[in-house]
């Protein structure tokens, strides 16, 4: 592994790239699941269903 | 037991919410940080930077001690009107045995890179004192405590040898004659002066703080300023050898 | 001793034990070191642990007479049993540097504009105060507000007693006694010289300790909860915790002279220093300005609206953008140094991406008031949260303007810099965390309300008159300096000499201090409201049977 600016500029900019949209497209599809809609509502209300 | 096991889903998750944020969080700081250390272009090869005299070095430690940092930036950027000013831009080079670096973030009083040789010892001298008797304008508080207090000589070695550990290319015999290399550069006729020089190219001897009795804190702080931004002879540097 | 001296059912717990004797073992040794400190301010300082750790002692004994055989349990007839004991030590302090902190800043801004208040005093000189006002106000006042409001949130939100019985008190008061240490030591001369990062090596390794505890705490009484989903708070809370000790550690890693010296050198130099200086000094900014304040956010904007928060989904979301996004920030700070043109664009890239989860925030914190927007008009608590998250998404819009690589040639170096971090810092920090002080302070100590919301009022106005001023004159003087500083003349000379552009300066820093004076004057009367509340507020009422169920109805 050559340890040039070149080398690491590419592998950012093809892999790197890829990696983090794959993990922001993880992070969306978590929070957005329609599945998940009740779980996430109920959590909102904790702070005002305290005794 | 039982309300271990219980519990222990919850518990999975919050421990997996520490390990996701620790891992999101080290990417960045990994990318941009460890390829510093790697990379050979991030520091370029300049002839004549050296390491800080002794006495330089305690100049240096009252600097950081009065908290110069918090007005005074000492980093000229490539800008027109920046070199126009102050003088060649500042590389990195000039700062790699800088423990902390200064580079400040604010001027509220002038960059002082390249501020060496650029007034006389006198003026400094006066300046430190009050320097609203030389510049009316100044907003800079007076220092009048430095040429009253005299410089600990006493645990300079310990200083150099520590950052010597860290990588400071201080040899066993620059850090023995560490405490006789502070009297010989804060006075004006030592004739040890020639032999410091060689440890240490460029380095002025003589009385900065103006007082030839004793070495006080203004000696060793006029020192460090009169040699910062003067390592580098620029009529010789070669910017394209260092394209990055 | 102890031990022995206790009644035969009741015995001292292991970390009562375990506790004093580290205690005890650390004023000897602070002993041993005052007594071969190389500098008297160093002794000053181990003397100064010598007295804490013997107070220790004493404290800890003392309370171990004083309670009762069993440790409190952490239910009673069901419910919690909260451990608000430390969340008020921690608001009152918050008061209190928060106070300091402004006022200190008053001075400092008052010396830049007349010079002679230096005093020509070593301890005096901007030089020295102008780190105790940065640390005053961000670790002080920001810090206290933070370990108090997480304590009572994390507490609530997880419906648990906080973990640990004398851990909690460990935790706010050593975080308190390092506060004292790094003030102390700025003014007389002992810094690292790292903005922001100025405590030498053995205030950093008495805070790293204390923060190990902070965050066990926090942890343990999560891993407590009843409630099987951790809420968006405790998200950051946790952001924030974590973060913060990463970067501690990065940033001050040094080597002392000696142990009996209060010096020490970092093992990173130049370049490399100055990147992790800004790696960590732009993410104290995001993790401890940002998303531990954000967490006061997403519990007491919703607690005091009676609504939940617009949209939990965003909060995920730009939860995990903003934490990946700040840490890339930090070479913004070193723009056209002599640190790699490339480390330069990702830190612009970054700081411009991170616009977008900034403003998420923002806009959840906001639109949380969606169809109660008439409360700001009769709360005026309520209405200092909300203007703090308008504050806050100005200031993220600015940040990313400013890490431009060609706006931040222009304002780099200059007192814009100054504007904007108080753009945030007064108007998004110490506005949430005034919010938060005035929620927490009745729901403490019982009391029905605050004792005068009309103070409040006037708290608000009077301090939002002052950011206004100090904002407003910082950018006038940071466009007109860093103008000034390239102005060439017809014949292409430099127009004005340096000391020409510090005169120019002078109007602005008279402002800029009267704007701090305003902000000073309205924390003095949130202190007298606090103050009155506590001593002569309305009892809260004891409620009836019925009245426990949840009156948010018509909240929806």
């Amino acid at each position: 592994m050559p340890a040039t600016y070149k080398f690491f500029a590419e592998f950012a900019q093809t892999w790197g790239l890829l990696y983090f949209v794959a993990v922001f497209l993880a992070v969306l599809i978590y929070a957005l699941a329609p599945s998940r809609k009740n779980r996430f509502d109920a959590a909102a209300r904790m702070p005002l269903q305290e005794d | 037991m039982s309300l271990w096991s219980r519990h222990k889903i919850f518990e999975t998750n919050s421990i997996v919410l520490v390990i996701g944020v620790l891992i999101v969080i080290a990417i960045g700081g990994l990318v941009e940080i460890v390829p510093l250390f790697y990379l050979k272009s991030t520091i370029e090869k300049v002839e004549g930077i050296r390491p800080y005299t002794p006495l330089e070095l305690a100049g240096r430690n009252i600097y950081v001690r009065e908290g110069c940092y918090n007005c005074h930036s000492q980093m000229v950027r490539p800008l027109r009107d920046e070199v126009e000013r102050y003088g060649h831009y500042s590389l990195a080079a000039e700062s790699m045995y800088d423990r902390p670096f200064q580079w400040g973030s604010k001027r509220t009083g002038p960059d002082l890179a390249r501020l060496g040789n650029k007034y006389s010892d006198d003026w400094h001298r006066d300046h430190l004192k009050d320097p609203r008797a030389l510049v009316p304008g100044s907003i800079m508080p007076s220092y009048p405590w430095l040429e009253q207090n005299e410089l600990d000589l006493t645990k300079i070695t310990q200083d150099m040898k520590v950052q010597a550990t860290l990588g400071v290319p201080y040899t066993p015999d620059m850090i023995e004659k560490a405490a006789s290399d502070v009297l010989t550069q804060a006075s004006a006729d030592d004739p040890n002066s020639v032999d410091l020089a060689k440890r240490y190219p460029k380095a002025q001897s003589r009385t900065f703080g103006g007082n030839p009795r004793k070495v006080t804190e203004a000696d060793a702080l006029i020192a460090y300023l009169q040699m910062l931004g003067t390592q580098v002879d620029f009529k010789l540097y070669d910017n394209k050898a260092n394209v990055r | 001793m102890a031990y022995a001296a206790a009644a035969p059912h009741k015995s001292m717990t292991l970390g009562e034990a375990g506790s004093a004797i580290a205690f005890a073992a650390l004023a000897l040794l602070s002993i041993i070191i005052a007594a071969k400190a190389y500098t008297p301010e160093y002794a000053f300082h181990a003397y100064l642990f010598a007295a804490g750790s013997v107070a220790a002692v004493f404290a800890i004994v003392n309370r171990y007479y004083e309670r009762p055989a069993e440790l409190p349990p952490l239910t009673i007839d069901g419910k919690p049993n909260y451990n608000m004991g430390p969340v008020k030590f921690g608001t009152i302090a918050s008061v209190f540097w928060g106070i300091a902190g402004f006022t200190i800043g008053l001075l400092i801004a008052l010396q830049l504009a007349f010079p002679a208040l230096n005093f020509d005093t070593a301890w005096l000189s901007f030089g020295r105060m102008r780190p105790l006002h940065t640390s005053a106000v961000i670790f002080a006042f920001g810090g206290n507000v933070l370990i108090a409001s997480s304590f009572y949130v994390v507490q609530r939100t997880c419906r648990a007693r906080l973990v640990g019985d004398l851990t909690p008190w460990f935790v706010v008061l050593g975080y308190n006694f390092f506060i004292v240490i790094a003030g102390t030591g700025y003014l007389l001369g002992i810094t690292q010289g790292k903005e922001y990062a100025e405590p030498e090596w053995y205030a950093d390794l008495w805070l790293t300790v204390v923060w190990v505890a902070y965050f066990l705490v926090f942890l343990g009484t999560i891993m407590r909860r009843k409630e099987q989903h951790i809420y968006v708070a405790n998200w950051f809370y946790i952001a924030f915790i974590l973060t913060i000790a990463v970067l501690h550690l990065g940033n001050n890693a040094t080597i002392p002279v000696s142990i009996f010296s209060p010096k020490s050198y970092i093992v990173w130099s130049g370049v490399q220093d100055a990147l992790v200086q800004w790696w960590y000094g732009h993410n104290a900014v995001g993790f401890f300005l940002t998303a531990g304040f954000l967490a006061i956010m997403y519990y007491f904007i919703p607690k005091r609206a009676e609504r939940p928060v617009y949209s939990y989904r965003l909060s995920i979301i730009h939860f995990w953008a903003l934490i990946f996004l700040y840490i890339w920030a930090g070479p913004h700070h070193l723009h056209y140094t002599a640190l790699p043109d490339w480390a330069q664009t990702l830190g612009m890239t970054f700081s411009i991406m991170l616009w977008m989860p900034s403003w998420g925030g923002m806009i959840n914190g906001l639109m949380t008031l969606s169809g109660a927007w008439d409360k700001l008009r009769t709360d005026p608590v309520l209405r200092m949260m909300v203007v703090s998250v308008a504050f806050y998404g100005m200031s993220t819009f600015e940040g990313p303007l400013m890490s431009v690589k060609a706006v931040n040639s222009l304002s780099h170096y200059t007192d814009w810099t100054i504007g904007h971090v108080h753009s945030g810092a007064l108007g998004w920090v110490a506005y949430i965390s005034f919010g938060a002080l005035y929620c927490l302070v009745p729901w403490l100590w019982n009391k029905e309300r605050l004792y005068s919301m009309k103070a409040v009022s006037w708290h608000f106005w009077i301090s939002t008159l002052g950011i206004v001023l100090y904002i407003s004159s910082m950018w006038v003087a940071g466009i007109l300096q860093g103008l000034m500083w390239r102005a060439y003349t017809a014949l292409g000379f430099l127009e004005y000499s340096f000391i020409e552009t510090v005169e120019a300066m002078h109007p602005f820093y008279v402002i800029r201090a009267l704007g701090g004076a305003l902000f000073v004057a309205g924390s003095l009367i949130m202190a007298w409201n606090v103050w009155k509340t506590i001593t002569a507020g309305e009892d809260v009422r004891e409620q009836l049977p019925q009245a426990t169920q949840p009156v948010l109805v018509a909240a929806e």
